[in-house]
């Protein structure tokens, strides 16, 4: 299925899609305000690209370094080729340990991993801790967005799931209720959890520590109580020196929430004394990326959901609509350099209007890479051959003037003759909501043409 | 005299020959000489959005051809403009004169604004008016300065239509989201792009919207087409119908 038919799956319902619309425009407002709060802006946009540029074209070197620093603070680095090692790793680790509960906190990485499959399947309980990351994974559902995973999800329903599993009062959907009895239920799993995961926001090659944003805290909790901390991260979370950071997480929280800065920002430098800090570094496809200058901007990318927020198409389609652990702009890039094959619709899932290209803090050019995406998938011989026929059929006819002028000539004589019942057809999927566009007498040509010979007779009768 | 080279892009050519006619006029109230090479057809742009790219090449290479020795090429969209002077590189890289060319390739608003320095415009349209930023020409070619973006906010449009006597331009809610047109986008994508056009409109109507205008008469021709189906009482002109003063 591509991504067409399931958005207009979702578009069926129409007072839905305006809900879903309002509440990430909303956020993309509030994001629009505390941008205007930062004098210098563009200007943090414009470093924060050329740091992520540099430390991609320098990235052995940062990594090494990083490595070398993160052990010499007793952490210990672990290095993945793709999702499989990736989970691999995770589950020895925690099998040494004799794990049996896990708490997570969010990280768009193991759910690109699908780490919690794997670790249930072999007998570990896996609890999401973020608020948003544990309704959609009671609902049993991948989340929908990269910043706000249960967004598409109203509080009715999410009252309905706690009553459902976490007994809270039928029928209740009071925000703060339900957010005081996920709390409740959370704290639980963090006092029995044997070891915490994390993602990582930003590594610092430079000291070898790691940087950690949520706004519940749950990271610190979810690291605090067990011994064993194991933070998974892609290698493009790498930034060179410390003093970098504060150009990021002004740009982070602002772009992402519309906050000036997130509620935590957890530093971890090392272990813990007594703990283990296991860091997992994770290529699964990136130097791929890497390797193709075209794209390799969007490796800058640092997780923060302001293209999906601003994304007409996200916001009217919803991210399950992208069939992807990241979708929107971002995700419609990243997902076919994994699999072109599955992929194929989401680089076309854009009308390019450039919008998440002006909003990105790191500055990816993501309305032009999604083109060049496209060129890509026809160069792969991945676009069905009706649509490669019509555009070289058209793109003949715009090489020969004549063939043009012609085919021109006979559609405005013969369409206007239509009746209506033929002309809008089941294969005219134009005119299901549109009506067609006027069908002139005359093209322009042909009009400039006569005043061009009125305009000399004119002259010559002078 | 200043001398251009009228580009009028395929569609507008072919479905609404009185939008050419009206940027004719207007260029030619201004004192500048037009010339419109009749060999033209298409920028290409069909092509290339559909990840076309040897299907789009030949085309660039006859824009290059039929255009690259006039002194000004202008053309009444900002999309077909954004084609010329930000994607033809993939074409046409290392052509004689492609540079040139691109930078002497402007959208009409662009053109009055930019090369005939033009303040205001005389003339009278009494209606609220809707401006519809359209994506290409807001993003690519920077006629205006995009809501995502900070800093001190400009118009190489609206200022133009606002000289004109007795015009309210409204405030829309969103001032410069897109259409959902975006080419082959509003084919293969119908669904979302006849959602994202009916809010579009709404906003309109809502910012009480008689004459719905713009620098792209693609995205009007979408909006014009679910504006008729839906039977509401909004009217569309490309933005050179009115400046033309008919
Ligand atoms: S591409 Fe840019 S806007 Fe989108 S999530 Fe990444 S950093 Fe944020």
């Amino acid at each position: 299925m591509d991504h067409s038919t399931r958005a207009a799956q979702f578009i069926r319902n129409e007072a839905r899609v305006h809900w879903h619309d309002q509440a990430l425009w909303y956020v993309r407002v509030k994001r629009d305000k505390m941008a205007q709060s930062v004098p210098e802006w563009e200007n943090l946009r414009e470093i924060a690209a050329q740091i992520k540029a540099h430390t991609m074209s320098r990235l052995p070197d940062y990594l090494e370094m990083f490595e070398e620093n993160a052990t010499r603070l007793g952490a210990k680095v672990h290095w993945a080729v793709d999702a499989r090692e990736h989970n691999e790793t995770v589950y020895q680790i925690l099998k040494n340990h004799g794990v049996q509960r896990v708490v997570k906190s969010k990280s768009m990485l193991t759910e690109e991993c699908h780490l919690n499959p794997f670790l249930e399947a072999r007998g570990i309980e896996v609890v999401d801790t973020d608020l948003g990351e544990r309704i959609v994974q009671l609902a049993q559902e991948p989340p929908s967005h990269i910043v706000l995973p249960a967004i598409h999800k109203k509080k009715e329903e999410i009252g309905e799931l706690f009553h459902r599993y976490l007994h809270t009062e039928k029928g209740a959907s009071d925000p703060t209720y339900l957010t005081e009895s996920a709390r409740g239920h959370l704290r639980e799993k963090f006092l029995k959890a044997d070891a915490g995961i994390t993602g990582v926001n930003f590594a610092i090659a430079e000291t070898g520590g790691l940087v950690i944003c949520t706004n519940e805290g749950n990271a610190d909790m979810g690291t605090s109580l067990p011994p064993l901390h194991i933070a998974c991260m892609g290698f493009e979370k790498l930034i060179p020196r410390a003093r970098d950071l504060g150009v990021f997480l002004r740009l982070l929280a602002r772009s992402a929430t519309g906050q000036p800065i997130t509620t935590y920002s957890a530093h971890f430098h090392g272990p813990r004394p007594g703990g283990e800090l296991h860091i997992v570094i994770v290529d699964n496809g990136r130097s791929q990326i890497l390797q193709k200058p075209e794209f390799r901007r969007t490796l800058s990318c640092i997780r923060c959901g302001a293209c999906m927020n601003t994304c007409p198409v996200y916001r009217r389609s919803g991210g399950h609509s992208y069939d992807s652990v990241v979708p929107g702009p971002i995700g419609s890039i990243l997902s076919p350099a994994q699999d072109p094959q599955r992929y194929y619709s989401l680089p076309f899932a854009s009308s390019l209007c450039g919008s998440c290209t002006d909003v990105c803090p790191v500055k990816i050019d993501l309305h032009h890479q999604l083109l060049a995406w496209r060129k890509e998938l026809v160069l792969q011989g991945l676009i069905p051959f009706s649509k490669r026929l019509t555009m070289k059929v058209v793109g003949w006819v715009f090489q020969n003037t004549w063939a043009y002028e012609g085919t021109g000539r006979l559609v405005r004589w013969i369409v206007p003759k239509l009746p209506r019942s033929v002309l809008y057809n089941r294969w005219n999927v134009w005119g299901k909501q549109r009506e067609l566009p006027p069908f002139p007498k005359e093209s322009f040509r042909e009009m400039y043409r006569k005043r061009k010979v009125q305009g000399s007779e004119a002259r010559n009768r002078k | 005299m200043i001398k251009v080279g009228l580009f009028i892009p395929c569609y507008i050519d072919q479905l609404y020959p009185q939008v050419g006619m009206a940027t004719l006029k207007v260029l030619e109230r201004f004192n500048v000489e037009v010339d419109y090479p009749l060999d033209q057809t298409c920028c290409g742009q069909p092509m290339a959005n559909a990840g076309c790219a040897a299907d789009a090449a030949p085309l660039a290479e006859k824009f290059y051809r039929i255009f690259k020795d006039y002194p000004y090429v202008v053309c009444p969209s900002g999309s077909c403009t954004s084609m010329v002077r930000n994607h033809y590189d993939d074409y046409l890289k290392g052509k004689p004169g492609l540079e040139e060319l691109k930078k002497k390739t402007f959208e009409l608003c662009e053109f009055l604004t930019d090369v005939l320095k033009l303040e205001k415009i005389e003339g009278r349209f009494p209606y609220r008016v809707g401006l519809h930023q359209s994506c290409h020409g807001l993003r690519e070619l920077r006629l205006a300065k995009s809501s995502e973006r900070m800093g001190n906010p400009f118009s190489k449009v609206s200022p133009l239509l606002e000289s004109l006597e007795g015009i309210t331009l409204v405030k829309l809610s969103r001032p410069d989201e897109c259409c959902g047109f975006g080419g082959t986008f509003a084919v293969g994508e119908e669904a979302v792009s006849c959602m994202m056009g009916k809010d579009r409109i709404a906003d309109h109507e809502q910012s009480g919207t008689e004459v719905l205008t713009g620098v792209d008469m693609s995205c009007l021709m979408h909006l014009d087409g679910l504006i008729r189906r839906a039977g509401k009482p909004i009217r569309v002109m490309h933005i050179a119908e009115i400046l033309a003063g008919d």
